[in-house]
Formats: C-alpha cells, structure tokens, sequence
C-alpha cells in the first residue's frame, strides 16, 4: 500500500492531467472557448474564453496536489505534472489540428480557436513552448495556493472571485452606476476604456488589492467586531437590524430606476423563478415529495389568467376580467391541480413519484396543445393579448412597473414560507419527509399534509404563472416544457433544499446569470450540468443549507461539534 | 373493564397469515408483556393495535371502543403511543426535534415545557445531548430518546417493541427501571420483549405467542416457573 502510494502519485498527476486536457479540448471543440473569447476579463488582455481554460489548468491542478498526507514538495510536483500534462494535451492537439483538417467534423475548430490555443503566437515553436509555461506557471500558482495557510488561501481565492464576478457583471454594473456621476469616473477607469469591455489590469490589481485588504483586516480585526457588536444592548441590535432591511427595502423599491427596463426584465424573469422556487421548496425541500411535473401549475396560472381575461372571459362570464379579478382565480386552479395530483400519488414514494409527476407536467402542456380544446386555449397558437395589471388607473405594462407586482409576489411567497416553516405543519412536513411510517406514529394525517404540501406549491407555481402571462401578454403551451420543472428543480438544489435564502440564491445564480451573460445561454444546460456535479461532490448539501440538510451530508463534523456542546 | 382488549384479531400481510386469532386484554396500570421467539407476531400484533396494520377479522378494543380499523394517526390522540422496534427515531433531526415531534399530537405550548423537563429528568444523558443528531447517538441513548418521544404524546397505553434489543446488561437494566417508574406514574405498558427473563421480572402478566398464536398466558411468576417457558424462552433445561 504505501510501495504503492510513493510510485504512482506522478502517474496520478498525468492522469488527471490528461482528463484536464480532454476537457480543455471538448470545451473548445463544441465553441465555448470561442464564444466566450468575444468578452473580456481583463481588457484587451485576458479573454472569457482563455479564462475558461485557465480555470480548467487551476481546478485540475489544484485537486492534483490534494492529496495532504504527503509533503508540500510533492503536492507542488504533482500539480505542476498534471497542469504540464494539460498543456501538452492542447500543444498535441493544435499540432493535430495543424495535418488533419478538424472542421469538417468539428465545426468549432476554426482558425480563430487555433489562435486563442496559441496565446496568438505566430511562430508555432515558440507558442508550444509559451503553452506549456503558461501550463506550468499556472498550476505552479494553483498548487502553491493549495498548500498556503487557509488565510492566504482565502484572499487569493476570494480577491480571485471577485475580480472574475465584477469582469463578468460589468454590464450590470454600469447601467445601474450611470445615474451617479462621480463612480461613473471611478468605474471608466477601473474598467477598460470605453467599448472595450472587461477591468483593466490595474483596476484588477486595485480590486484584488481592496479584496485582500478586507479579508486581512477581518482576520485580524473581525472576530473583536463581532464580539463587540455581540455585546451590543438588545435594543441597538435590534435597531440596526431594522435599518440595514430598511435599507435593503429602499433599494428593492428604487431598483427598476436604477436598473433601467432590460435589467429590470431580467429581475423580473428571476422574481418569477424565485417564485417557483419557493413553492418547489416546499413540496420539496419541507415535505420530500420530488415532484418533476412543477411546470404544470405555472401553466395552469399562465393559461387561467389568459383564458379569463380575454375571449375566454367572454366565453364563460360575458365579461373580460382584469388581472386582480383572474389572479385568485388562477391560484385556485393551480390549487385545485395540486390536489388532484396529490391524491393518486398519496402512497407513491421517491423513484415513482418523481415519474409520475413529470407525466403530469407533460399531460398539463398537451392538454394546452390539444386540437380539442383550441377554441379555448388557442392549441399552439395559445393565447395573446392578456391584460396587464393596473393599479389606480396606473397601467403596470412595462417590466419597471410590473416589477412592483413580482416583489410583492414574491415577498408574500416568501413570508408564507418562513411562517410555515416553523409552524405546526411545517413540523408535520419535516416529519414526513424524514420517515411516513414514524410520522403517522406521531399522530400525524399523512393524507392531509401531503396534500396540503402539494396544494401549497402549485399556489406559488399558479401565482407565478399568471404573473408570468401578464408579464409577456401572450402564452404559448411551449413555454411550459419540462426543462422548466428541471431549472427550477436546479434552483434549489444549488441553492440548498429546504433553505429560503438558498431559493434567492439560486435563483439569482440559474435563471439570473445566463440571462446576463447571453454567451452562458447557449450553454446554460452544460454550465447547470457541470455546476451541478461539482456541487454534489463538494458540496452536496447547496450554498445556504437549511440546517437538517447540512447536517446530513457533515455527520462526522456534527459528531465533534455535539459533543463539546 | 379491561383498558385494552383484543379479541380473536387475524392479521394478514398479502396472503400470509400472520396473526391467527389471539386475544389479549391489558388492564388500566398493568404491565403486561408479550413473549415469544422470532417471527412469532409480536411486532405484529403491535402495529395491529396502533393502526399501522389492519385486522382482517376480529376487534381492538381501547376502553370499551372498537378502534381497530381507525387510522394510525387518529389512535394517538387516543392515548397509545408506541416505541417502535429498533427505535425508528427521526435519524437525521436532534433530540429535542425528535422529541418535539412526539408532541404533535398535544399541540398545547403550555405543557410542553413541563413535559420535556421530566423526559430530561427521566433520561439526564438526552438533556447533556439535546442538540445531537439523533442518528449519532448510542443505541442505548436511542431506545431513551425512543421512550422519551413516545411519553411526550401523554399516552395512557405505551407499546414497546423488544426495548431491550441490543443494548448492554447495565443499560438494559436502566431501561427496565424506567419502565417500572413510568408505570408507577400511570401509564399502563404493553412490553413485546424477546429478553423473557427481565420482562416477566417487571410485568404483572404475560403471553406467550408462538406462530400468530396464543398458546400460554399467565402471571408473570407463574409463567416464570413454567417448565416451557423456562426451556423455550428462559434458556434453563
Ligand atoms: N411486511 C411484511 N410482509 C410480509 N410478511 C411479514 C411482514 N412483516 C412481518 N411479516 C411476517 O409476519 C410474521 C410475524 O412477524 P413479526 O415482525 O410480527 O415477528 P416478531 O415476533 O416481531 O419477530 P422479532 O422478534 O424477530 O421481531 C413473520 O413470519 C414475518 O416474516
Ligand atoms: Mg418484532
């Protein structure tokens, strides 16, 4: 065992050297690394798409040199090999590339992605050569950071993080600062010069400096800070709270101002996710009922509010209704889904209730299809012209308006959910989804509060959904795929099952970030893919974890931690 | 009249005949315990009186009331509580979750405080381990925190599926004792126990069950002495 240990970590090295290599070249090969190499990180200097690549050499170097037994001359070696091994990986393949002409089976291997492999180095010897120095410099730095002390660890990935997220939001980030005159000033040269995009290197520099500064600062200064905030009087604590939610609410409010109306689209297709999300959880992440059929009630909600408010209106009452007439309406709908569906699948668990939920999402988007019942759901045409919302007489039509309707939405959403939570049913749930049999033992009425879980979550997908067809005025029965349940599904198991402030966050995360980043859009399921494995294997439990969940997935942890409480 | 009484209760899984006709009666402050080997019905017959299984024939009557086609759920708030075979506690929730849970059935905050401070005081080891995961603990903290669910839902009638299963001596001992303080508190107990010595050491009576049977019942001293019970379940020649 050992013999072997001290033999093969090298022969380790390049294997992971070699898998990194094959991803670098299939990221390149379906034309991530080209089409990402349209936007800058650093202006001018360092494009996404290189990024892309770096970041495949710093991961793969980085868990090459994992292993913590052995010692840090070894751990270096071995993340040098593999990030060597990767380089050499591209050189042999840019070779390849140079006989065999790649494109007639792969589109994407076009000149320009030679170019980016080549760091656009002409002399092909020379760029070899930089490639694989670039390889070894790189994964050198991965592995060092490897085997620094957490602290250093922290500032480096950190300052790393932040650099990469405000290069990726500078959009973002502009539009939202234009109304202020002076960070406008500050922001033209942090980042690159105008047209360009991406920071500049020095404004790189600064921010990663700024980033350090702050970690350093707080860990030599933040654990006295928070002891002293600790020792606060009640009263102050609980003022400042105030203030900073306060404050959190003002910038809610002034948002759509600030954000202009094409990202306050974008808010609004994250409100509407967020929504969903937030119903999902509680089928879901309370209740542990895997339901892959959501989308049906965001349907439902979708289609009610169109039928009502426009012919179909007519059909049934002799009236159009207005958006507050339809929308209880189209809750109760969902509603009344959500129970129908509930009460087949009362004794199904797990592997066929997730089945059979996902023929219900597929029965509900037919059945808006069906040529039978086009006269009222308008087949594939679906449905147009829906009524916006209207406030005093206020017309709340455009994405900046109708964004107040979506925060309130989302605010009830999320103060149902927290009240139920900690509510005697929210208990039922909890115990359901850890053991029926036990559950019913306690006295709890398995019937009812499966279906009251079922019935809840459909309301937050039906109020999402008729909000949703206001907010575009047309439905079509194609918005309602199955991919919808899957993001949503996503959303919360990124951003921790059972968790509210994992809903927001994965929201934000997964309906909010392609949309910003139209580059990520065409490669959004791959990215979802990708991110979702990697989070299963490192951090299964999500970003913010509701404490049950955590516990889970860090039982030895939790055993150390009881046992000096 | 007897506080529970089951008569003539056949009990199928399927097809298979698991319980074939027995008849038990536990009076208001007993406690009775239900002997027999493996695959005898034992755990059976418990889950008949709590509603988890439905009898095909005969009656489970609880005060005078037949409640054997009542739901599980619903026989809780009747006053039966059941301390499951092998714990069946909420694995991943901690003590006090768990404990919480048991409670559900009282929905009254006002005596929950009171309740948790005698099962803390029943059991000291759960109140220094109230914040553990459940799933951690000892197999023995696990049958305590059992029990102590199963008290916090104020039942009249405790069922306890073979407490004594896999625990030490000193600990099964423990558990025994508590058994005969909660008794002495006014809870009546129905012990299934495989453990035939301790059981009839703390019961007022016994049955023996054998195949879905019963073929002896008697007072626990007398079953004791009984040259049966003593080869089959006591280990004596
Ligand atoms: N879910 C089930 N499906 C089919 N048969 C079952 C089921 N549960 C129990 N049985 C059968 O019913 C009979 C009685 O089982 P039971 O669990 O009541 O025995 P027990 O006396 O509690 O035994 P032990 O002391 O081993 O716990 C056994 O023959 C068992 O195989
Ligand atoms: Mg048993």
């Amino acid at each position: 065992m050992e013999q072997e240990n001290t033999t093969s970590w090298w022969l380790t090295a390049i294997q992971l050297g070699l898998i990194g290599g094959v991803v670098a070249i299939l990221a390149s090969l379906i034309g991530m690394v080209e089409s990402f190499h349209a936007r800058d990180i650093i202006a001018g200097q360092i494009s996404m798409g290189e990024t892309l690549l770096l970041l495949i050499m710093i991961g793969f170097a980085y868990s090459s040199s994992r292993n913590e037994q052995s010692p840090i001359s070894t751990r270096v070696t071995s993340g040098v090999i593999t990030g060597v091994t990767i380089s050499l990986t591209i050189v042999l393949f840019v070779m390849l590339g140079a006989v065999v002409n790649l494109r007639s089976i792969f589109v994407n291997a076009s000149p320009t992605l030679y170019k980016i492999l080549t760091l656009e180095i002409s002399n092909t010897a020379l760029a070899y050569v930089a490639i694989v120095v670039v390889g070894a410099i790189v994964s050198l730095a991965a592995s060092l950071v490897h085997g620094a002390t957490p602290f250093w660890k922290r500032v480096i990935s950190s300052g790393f993080f932040i650099v990469l997220l405000l290069a990726l939001l500078q959009d973002l980030i502009r539009i939202t600062l234009t109304p202020f005159p002076f960070i406008t000033e500050v922001l033209s040269w942090m980042f690159g010069r105008r047209g360009q995009e991406g920071l500049s290197i020095l404004g790189a520099i600064v921010v990663f400096l700024i980033v350090a500064g702050v970690i350093y600062n707080d860990a030599k200064h933040g654990a006295a800070r928070r002891a002293r905030r600790e020792a606060l009087p009640e009263a102050t604590k609980r003022t400042r709270r105030w203030v900073s939610w306060g404050l959190l609410g003002v910038f809610l409010l002034i948002w759509p101002r600030i954000a202009g109306p094409v990202l306050s689209d974008v808010t609004n297709s994250v409100g509407l996710y967020i929504l969903m999300g937030l119903g999902l959880n509680i089928v879901v992440g309370y209740a542990g009922l895997l339901d892959l059929g959501y989308v049906a009630f965001y349907a439902l909600g979708a289609f009610t509010m169109g039928v009502l408010t426009t012919t179909g209106g007519e059909i049934f009452f002799d009236v159009r209704w207005t958006f507050w007439e339809a929308l209880p309406f189209a809750v109760i709908v969902a509603v009344l889904a959500g129970i129908m569906l509930g009460i087949p699948v009362l004794k199904i668990r797990g592997d066929y209730l997730a089945i059979i939920t996902l023929g219900f999402g597929e029965i509900i988007r037919i059945m808006f299809l069906s040529d039978f019942l086009k006269p009222y759901f308008g087949g594939s045409f679906g449905i147009v012209s829906i009524a916006s919302p209207t406030i005093g007489g206020i017309v709340l039509d455009s994405s900046q308006t109708l964004y107040y309707v979506i925060l309130a939405a989302c605010f009830v959403a999320l103060f149902v959910a927290h009240r139920l939570r900690d509510s005697r049913i929210g208990r039922a749930w909890k115990a359901i989804r850890e053991d029926e049999d036990v559950a019913q033992a306690m006295g709890i009425n398995l019937t009812a509060t499966k279906l009251l879980a079922f019935a809840t979550g459909a309301a937050f997908g039906g109020l999402s959904g008729a909000i949703f067809a206001a907010k575009l005025s047309t439905v079509y029965p194609h918005s309602f795929t199955l991919i919808t349940s899957i993001n949503v599904l996503a959303l919360i198991i990124v951003g921790g099952m059972g968790s509210l402030p994992g809903v927001i966050v994965g929201g934000l995360l997964l309906a909010g970030l392609p949309e910003l980043l139209r580059e990520f859009s065409e490669y959004r399921l791959l990215i979802f893919g990708i991110l979702l494995i990697v989070m299963m294997l490192n951090k299964p439990e999500g970003f913010l974890p509701e404490a049950v969940h955590k516990r889970e997935f860090h039982e030895d942890e939790n055993l150390s931690h009881a046992a000096g409480g | 009249m007897a506080m529970l009484e089951l008569d003539n209760i056949h009990t199928y899984y399927g097809n298979i005949h698991a319980l074939k006709g027995i008849s038990i009666t536990v009076d208001k402050g007993e406690i009775v315990t239900l002997i027999g080997a493996n695959g005898a019905g034992k755990t059976t017959t418990l889950r008949t009186i709590t509603g988890l299984l439905k009898p095909r024939v005969g009656t489970v009557k609880l005060d005078g009331e037949d409640i054997a086609r009542h739901k599980a759920n619903d026989i809780v708030y009747k006053g039966i509580a059941m301390v499951p075979e092998g714990r069946g506690i909420f694995a991943r929730l901690t003590v006090t979750e768990n404990l919480d849970m048991g409670a559900y059935s009282r929905n009254s905050k006002a005596e929950y405080d009171a309740d948790i401070q005698r099962i803390f005081s029943l059991f000291p080891r759960l109140k220094e381990r109230r914040n553990q995961i459940a799933g951690t603990l000892s197999g023995g903290e696990q049958q305590m925190l059992a029990t102590g669910r199963a008290l916090m839902a104020h039942p009249t009638l405790l069922l306890m599926d073979e407490p004594s299963m896999g625990l030490a001596p000193v600990l099964v001992e423990l558990i025994f004792e508590t058994i005969q303080q909660i008794n002495k508190e006014g809870v009546t107990v129905l012990l299934v126990e495989q453990n035939a010595l301790m059981a009839l050491s703390i019961a007022n009576r016994g049955y023996v069950l054998q195949s879905g049977a019963i073929v002896l019942q008697d007072s626990a001293e007398a079953l004791k002495k009984d040259p049966t019970v003593q080869k089959a379940y006591l280990g004596m020649e």
